[in-house]
């Protein structure tokens, strides 16, 4: 999915460390489809015994209609490596997701799904929440040419992006389509290597 | 320059690396089960693709499936779906299935090991972010998602960065009663569970040479609990011992060249990293988790911490949260608080080990009666070294459930799981919220504190009952 600019209120929780069993809990890992998460994007917090939502969580609430953005407290995604996280984020409506750090896996898992993460320092986090508490409406811009996100009071921040999945994000490169090209050099390792090296294929 | 055991594994993997696109690294072995994969082999169908290389690639269950009688077809029509699926996709595009009938099911983590499918110097992956168990090998094993896994099986490589390396030395000797999940939880509740994020450790040091394969996979089992993706020892005597004979491991002359190229693995002196922790394992005591997050551990006998004392808005905040969902209070110890269920299992603790560990301490005794306990043995072949040993029989007599091989309670999505509000002492890798069912309550802790509870019905620091 491609990536280019947004501009969205943005949905805080500010919880550290939200785990991928937080984002989708496992029992809904059963699937063998990617479809059908969204609905279950943070089930256990979202929803109660019966099975209705609960009006006091914030994805249950008006403001959360519509929103791209997700504000996250610090080490979001940590845990499991299951991309139905991503997966359930998107079917929600996220594009994007601001926090200052994200787990290595689910990362990387974020990125092939056009779901962009936005690492900023402390200070900027926090004048977001701070902005956000204010006013539910304010917005952020999020340019990825750029790498800039506009902050409601005006300021731009720089965030980093990996320069090759920026590249994948804004040409909507297939990265399994780009390493097959490299066909022939996968097979040139294969023969290289063979006996040589300090690996052993599985014996049959 | 003297390079790290990371940079050599990394540098012999690398099949081409171009100016401003992430290397491109050639995976050893693809290790698959059901949960995660299924999304890929339907993306390979969409595009028409096989699977480049399924030698290199070896399925089994284990998340799914329940730990009751296989004989009987599977109860949950959705996990029946998945595992169908997964014989369907295994059927189709090649590739050895250890499925539900066979004599080498198990964890994927723990028959990979027992097989001699994973070996030093490898580079493994699996979509699994426990996958870091491997590297008690000397191997560079890491978790992946879905599209890598799509990714992995069309070309058999990985589009990756290099990551930081964090060297953690634990030097100095165990006390008595204090194991390598003791060490790991130290770790983890030192540097956080975001201490490790961005690199890769090594774990080196007097105490780590003196642990078995099966402790080495305990703590880098739980190197993911850090943040980090991967975590690694380097291959000795004692790995080199593990394998040898081992099904997939190599044979005559092919076993010396290996176990010759083997031994130049090892980090070389002088080698940098990126940083480093030391840890003194003279001075650790059993660990145990009270709270959400496997980096919320303290020695046994030591207290809660409290809200008040964290300086941190942040950090008081998510303990308050933390403590409330567990329904405990700070500023004491956790020694003697009830428990409903112990579970001694799961890919971090169910290797024959700690089977061992927990009977010697179960022999003779009864748990107490209000606890469920659940012992799942990681692989058919644990199993059976199990009860060549006996320990069913001590586990049946001291009042355990013994059950068939699988994730079970660690994940709970088979049907094991622990009751809303209840709590377990568990063997296995997260306390997260609803991780071992809606509303459960974990705490982690090794398999002889998990035994010691079991026995009182309280948290015990195991040191008491002897």
């Amino acid at each position: 999915m491609k990536f280019q600019s947004l501009e969205s209120r943005m949905v805080p929780l500010p919880q550290r460390n939200i785990d991928t069993d937080q984002i989708i809990p496992a029992r809904f890992l059963k699937t063998i489809s990617k479809e059908g998460l969204g609905d279950n994007l943070f089930c256990d917090w979202r929803y109660d015994a019966a099975g209705k939502p609960r009006p006091d969580f914030i994805l249950n609430q008006p403001r959360a209609k519509g929103a791209q953005v997700l504000l996250a407290g610090d080490n979001f995604g940590c845990g499991s490596s299951r991309e139905h996280a991503p997966w359930a984020l998107v079917q929600f409506g996220f594009r994007a997701l601001i926090s200052t750090s994200f787990a290595d896996i689910f990362r990387a898992n974020a990125l092939k799904n056009g779901l962009l993460p936005v690492i900023v320092p402390a200070d900027v986090h926090a004048a977001l929440f701070e902005a956000v508490a204010r006013d539910q409406d304010v917005k952020v811009r999020i340019d990825l040419p750029g790498q800039t996100l506009t902050i409601p009071d005006g300021r731009k921040v720089q965030f980093p992006v990996d320069s090759f999945a920026k590249h994948c994000l804004l040409e909507g490169v297939d990265e399994i389509g780009y390493t097959l090209q490299q066909a022939a050099e996968i097979a040139a390792f294969e023969a290289r290597r063979v006996g040589s090296v300090n690996t052993l294929a599985p014996a049959r | 320059m003297p390079r790290t055991i990371i940079e050599k594994i990394w540098d012999s993997h690398v099949v081409y690396e171009r100016e401003g696109a992430p290397a491109l690294l050639y995976i050893d072995l693809h290790l698959v089960h059901e949960v995660t994969s299924p999304q890929a082999f339907q993306g390979l169908r969409e595009r028409g693709l096989k699977v480049r290389r399924p030698d290199l690639t070896v399925a089994t269950m284990d998340h799914s499936i329940p730990t009751t009688d296989r004989s009987l077809p599977i109860v949950d029509e959705i996990a029946a779906r998945q595992v169908a699926q997964l014989e369907t996709n295994c059927r189709e595009f090649g590739i050895p299935l250890h499925g539900i009938q066979s004599e080498h099911q198990g964890i994927v983590h723990v028959i990979g090991p027992e097989l001699g499918l994973t070996q030093p110097g490898m580079t493994v992956v699996c979509g699994d972010s426990h996958t870091a168990t491997h590297g008690a090998f000397g191997a560079l094993a890491f978790g992946i998602g879905t599209s890598e896994i799509e990714h992995v099986l069309a070309t058999q490589c990985l589009l990756q960065r290099k990551s930081k390396t964090l060297q953690v030395t634990v030097d100095g000797t165990l006390k008595p009663c204090v194991s390598a999940k003791d060490i790991i939880l130290a770790l983890i509740a030192r540097i956080g569970i975001g201490g490790g994020t961005g690199s890769i450790i090594e774990y080196n040091g007097s105490a780590i040479r003196a642990l078995s394969m099966e402790e080495r996979m305990t703590v880098c089992n739980m190197t993911i609990e850090a943040g980090a993706r991967a975590g690694l020892v380097a291959p000795d005597d004692t790995t080199f011992e593990y394998l040898h004979g081992r099904r997939h491991a190599p044979k005559g002359a092919d076993w010396d060249a290996a176990v010759a190229r083997w031994k130049h693995l090892a980090s070389d002196a002088g080698a940098a990293y990126d940083h480093t922790v030391a840890i003194d394992a003279g001075a650790l005591e059993p660990m145990i988790t009270f709270g959400t997050n496997p980096g919320m551990g303290v020695p046994i006998s030591a207290p809660v911490p409290e809200p008040a004392e964290m300086a941190d808005p942040g950090e008081r905040e998510a303990l308050t949260q933390a403590l409330e969902y567990m329904g405990i209070e700070g500023g004491k110890p956790l020694v003697g608080h009830p428990v409903n269920v112990v579970f001694i299992g799961s890919c971090t603790n169910s290797r024959i080990s700690d089977l061992r560990t927990a009977a010697r301490l179960l022999k003779g005794r009864k748990v107490n009666p209000k606890v469920r306990v659940l012992v799942v043995p990681g692989s058919q072949e644990v199993k059976r070294q199990a009860i060549a040993e006996g320990l069913p029989e001590i586990f049946r007599a001291a009042g355990a459930e013994w059950r068939e091989p699988g994730c079970s309670m660690c994940i709970a999505m088979n049907g094991d799981s622990v009751a809303a509000g209840e709590y377990s002492v568990s063997t296995s890798n997260r306390n997260f919220e609803g991780r071992q069912g809606k509303g459960a309550r974990t705490f982690l802790a090794s398999p002889l504190t998990a035994a010691a509870s079991a026995i009182t019905g309280v948290v015990t620091d195991v040191r008491t009952l002897l």
